[in-house]
């Protein structure tokens, strides 16, 4: 199969996703127990990562800044302006894509090898939207959450991480996070997280529903579907950044 | 009743069915037999509305699935139950949730009307004290029981079973094909059984279907299959020693 019609595969998934539920106290039950399984359960990574790599480019910045030209505030700055607008909103996604994609697909993937989604069929139910949506929902909710607790979270590791090393001071760190706030650029972390939310829950799953074979083909989807997954958040970054801020 | 004329279906150039007559009638137990690749699969999720065939007609009880509209197939699904080879549990749901499943989809129930049904099929497939368990911790036989009792939970007019004997000991696998053979009687049920199984074709084949190539090849009852000179019956069924010896003594008590 090429990869239109891979796409075109994609989009037509998406509208038998988009129909109203068929049961609104299903629905719901379903969307919390993704809210826990997609969103509660990778905070954990995403917060451990965040607070490392923040303290990471506050390290970084501050040893490559020793002219004294240079303020050390610029420090600060630089690790807001880092976690603002490309760490949390695009690294946190790929590590989520890794993450809940391949769970995505190989959940949905080895329900589809051992008939569960035929069972669905069977029954009446329409198994894209009882599958699929509250996934998508479930990621655009919480993943704007999880990139705003990156961002806090990547901050805070700067700070940490120049308080304990003694490589600048915390005044100076506190005063680049404050200096030139722009709402706009947390405006932009916000659109990026729910665009990525979207591609995390709906490419994986388009991996896992269309899948055949048995074990074997169900790994391979997931690995697949993380690859694409990631592929599609970094164009859409590319292009988001250049609309947005070009 | 489910009453299939001349129904066609194709894989790009793989002709599978290739015109398929057969009726199925209320409370009993019918069988589709046949080699592997014969079309069995393919016929049983015709049946089911998984696959739409490109020629002939499919009707329940008279309605040509077809001319339906949307919300006439739903209603016919919700009046359909299906037992799959491996089950097809819901894994991550409790033996309760998944026999609820249904009913929480398509009935307003309260929970306790809920918990009365499922508790009484679980009771009706000789099941209990599951509830709160997960499939993966029930043996092959309890798994298919569940599968019966989720298939039946919403009275359907039509069970469908693939293989339900798979994987499963001769002496298990005798009380799954009497369970559907009595719930066929008590609740007055079409079933049509997709198997491999020749114990279940002697036990419960009160109608049998044998596919050869995507046709139908031979048709008649467990009675019936011990005397049919049908070359290709008696080579399927009868291919290993111990059945030829059954059937030689039927025949030799029977002359």
């Amino acid at each position: 199969m090429n990869y239109l019609e891979h796409v075109g595969k994609y989009f037509l998934m998406l509208k038998q996703v988009f129909k109203r539920p068929q049961k609104r106290s299903v629905f719901g039950a379903a969307l919390f127990r993704e809210i826990e399984d997609l969103g509660l359960k990778s905070i954990g990574i995403v917060a451990f990562i965040s607070f490392f790599v923040g303290g990471v480019v506050s390290i970084q910045t501050a040893l490559n800044v020793e002219s004294p030209l240079i303020p050390k505030w610029l420090i600060g700055f630089a690790t807001k302006r880092s976690m603002i607008l490309e760490f949390a909103p695009t690294f946190a996604s790929i590590i989520l894509a890794g993450k809940v994609g391949s769970f995505i697909t190989s959940s949905i993937g080895t329900m589809r090898v051992t008939e569960q989604v035929d069972a669905l069929e069977v029954m009446g139910v329409n198994s894209l939207n009882y599958l699929v949506l509250p996934k998508i929902i479930a990621a655009l909710l919480f993943y704007p959450l999880l990139v705003f607790l990156a961002i806090f979270l990547g901050i805070f590791g700067g700070w940490v991480a120049g308080v304990l090393t003694d490589l600048f001071h915390s005044l100076d760190y506190i005063t680049g996070i404050q200096m030139d706030f722009d709402p706009f650029l947390i405006k932009y972390a916000f659109i990026k997280s729910v665009v990525f939310a979207f591609v995390i829950a709906t490419i994986p799953s388009y991996h896992g529903y269309y899948v055949k074979g048995g074990a074997l083909e169900v790994g391979r989807a997931s690995t697949q579907a993380v690859v694409w997954t990631s592929v599609v958040i970094i164009l859409l970054n590319y292009f988001l950044t250049q609309l947005l801020l070009g | 009743m489910i009453t299939v004329e001349n129904i066609h279906k194709s894989f790009g150039d793989n002709k599978v069915l290739k015109g398929i007559d057969a009726t199925f009638e209320r409370g009993k137990t019918s069988l589709i037999i046949g080699q592997s690749g014969s079309g069995k699969t393919v016929f049983l999720k015709s049946l089911l509305g998984l696959f739409q065939p490109e020629l002939g007609s499919i009707s329940f009880d008279g309605s040509i699935s077809k001319e339906m509209s949307d919300g006439q197939k739903r209603q016919l699904r919700q009046d359909m139950g299906m037992v799959f080879q491996g089950s097809a549990l819901f894994d991550s749901l409790s033996v309760e949730e998944n026999i609820m499943f249904p009913i929480k989809m398509f009935a307003n129930q309260t929970r306790s009307e809920m918990l009365d049904r499922v508790n009484a099929v679980l009771k009706r497939v000789n099941l209990e004290n599951v509830n709160s368990k997960l499939p993966a911790e029930l043996s092959g036989g309890m798994q298919k029981r569940v599968a019966i009792a989720r298939a039946i939970v919403m009275n359907p007019k039509y069970l469908f079973c693939d293989e339900p004997n798979s994987g499963l000991d001769p002496k298990t696998a005798i009380v799954i094909d009497n369970l559907i053979q009595e719930i066929t009687k008590e609740y007055q049920i079409t079933t049509v059984i997709n198997s491999h199984d020749m114990n279940s074709v002697m036990e419960i084949g009160e109608k049998i279907l044998f596919l050869k190539d995507g046709l139908k090849a031979w048709e008649g009852s467990n009675k019936e299959i011990f005397k049919t000179d049908n070359e290709s019956v008696v080579d399927f069924v009868y291919s290993s020693n111990l059945f030829k010896k059954v059937r030689q003594v039927y025949l030799d008590e029977t002359n």
